[in-house]
């Protein structure tokens, strides 16, 4: 699916849990997420923080559509 | 004769631990034949013998693949193994993925000849039929049968050291391995048949099959990043409550586009996952953890995104053929496209 929408002309950028599998299936941003069962949260943590992490992944996946990259690029800094 | 040695890797449902709720097993080693153990140990009809099965949950391993490739490596070399045996893991992707992880990781650090199973279409296929044999197997665990069948006799050549046939008679994933071989004709004679049957219509094999790397080029970042329009995509199945669309929780033959005009936040009443292939639980509670709209939302009231657009779209990664998951990404990415959607955002799970 990133494929087919980086296709169409759309930046895109893929948010999972295991980089291995995005690299293979072709996504060139990618954002490592937290876990399987829950990406962009991590039930552990209050709500309060929980969305403070989420907030951080979603805003790390912006800046990922807003750099320029020549080829598969995994954003974990 | 002594008896070969095998150690035989599997995930925490073909171990009977359990489905998704147990995806987090961590390893553990069993000095005996646990599940599909049994019918790859009849297979070996006393030639080889699984002396140990290493269990491992799915999740456990992809999300953490380093310390749980590690800590299965210590588990497999203690038993001193001839042969290791990973899977069969047909179209599960994690456990594909696992299973390739480990079977290169024995083969390349212990120096044990190693085999898996796997549905041309497994993500773990693509990453590993070049580092190991990976037999090709149906997409379901009702391939069993067909899979040992052709498991067993080639890894007893592999633990023989006997010469290894062609992916077609042995019944692996080519591994883009070239052999040298004397052929009865002669290149140009070659050649012209297949041209000739070319030209009929008729079925001919190449003997330089072209890779297929079929890469997308990535697009221009967002330029003005509080002027963009952002949609969201998931194939982690998050859906109105009650699936609408009654999006399938495995092998999906199709996909939903849902409004989310004044929606701020998932809640456990509102929204849901279809998914089949985790563990429901997380998402069920707080959609917002595949589908992060509660962030977007507040990211577009202080300005620092254009605007979250006013569809996501959702489909089920489980199972669900490439074919489809192609067509479908197809089909909405031209609506995004239309509706002016300057970037996409897509989780996964």
């Amino acid at each position: 699916m990133v494929k087919e929408v980086e296709r169409a002309g759309i930046p895109v950028v893929h948010i999972c849990t295991v980089v291995p599998i995005s690299l293979t299936v072709g996504a060139n941003r990618i954002v490592p997420a937290i876990a399987i069962p829950h990406p962009l949260g991590d039930p552990k943590l209050d709500p309060k923080d929980e969305k403070a992490l989420r907030r951080k992944l979603v805003e790390k996946a912006l800046e990922a559509l807003c750099t320029e990259v020549d080829g598969q690029t995994v954003f974990d800094k | 004769m002594a008896k070969y040695r095998v150690v035989h890797y599997i995930n925490q449902f073909f171990a009977g631990i359990g489905g998704e709720e147990k995806a987090g097993h961590r390893p553990e080693v069993r000095e005996k034949i646990v599940g599909p153990g049994l019918a790859l140990n009849a297979g070996f009809k006393g030639e080889a013998e699984i002396v140990a099965t290493v269990v491992c949950g799915d999740s456990y391993f992809n999300e953490n693949l380093e310390e749980a490739k590690k800590e299965i490596l210590g588990m497999v070399k203690k038993y001193n193994p001839d042969l290791f045996v990973a899977g069969p893991a047909f179209n599960a992707g994690r456990y594909g993925v696992a299973c390739g992880t480990i079977a290169d990781a024995v083969q390349s650090e212990l120096g044990i000849p190693s085999i898996s199973g796997m549905y041309i279409e497994n993500p773990g296929a693509d990453m590993f039929k070049s580092k190991t044999y990976i037999i090709s197997t149906r997409d379901s665990a009702a391939g069993m049968r067909d899979a040992v069948a052709k498991l067993v006799p080639l890894a007893l050549k592999l633990v023989k050291k006997e010469p290894i046939g062609s992916p077609e008679e042995e019944g692996y994933l080519e591994r883009g391995i070239r052999k040298n071989y004397f052929a009865e004709q002669r290149g140009s004679e070659r050649a012209v048949d297949m041209l000739i049957n070319k030209l009929k219509g008729e079925e001919f094999t190449t003997e330089y099959p072209m890779p297929n790397f079929d890469r997308v080029e990535p697009n221009s970042a967002i330029k003005v990043l509080n002027e963009a329009t952002i949609a969201l995509v998931t194939s982690g199945g998050i859906v109105p409550k009650g699936n609408p669309d009654h999006i399938e929780a495995s092998s999906a033959s199709k996909y939903g586009k849902y409004d989310i005009e004044g929606i701020e936040d998932l809640t456990e009443d509102t929204f849901e996952t279809a998914h089949g292939g985790y563990d429901p639980v997380y998402a069920n509670k707080d959609a917002d953890r595949v589908l992060p709209v509660d962030v977007l939302r507040d990211l577009e009231k202080e300005g620092k995104i254009g605007k979250l657009h006013r569809y996501y779209y959702a489909t089920v990664g489980n199972g669900t053929s490439v074919a489809n998951a192609k067509s479908y990404a197809a089909e909405f990415s031209k609506e995004l496209k239309q509706d002016g959607v300057d970037a996409v955002i897509l989780t996964s799970t």
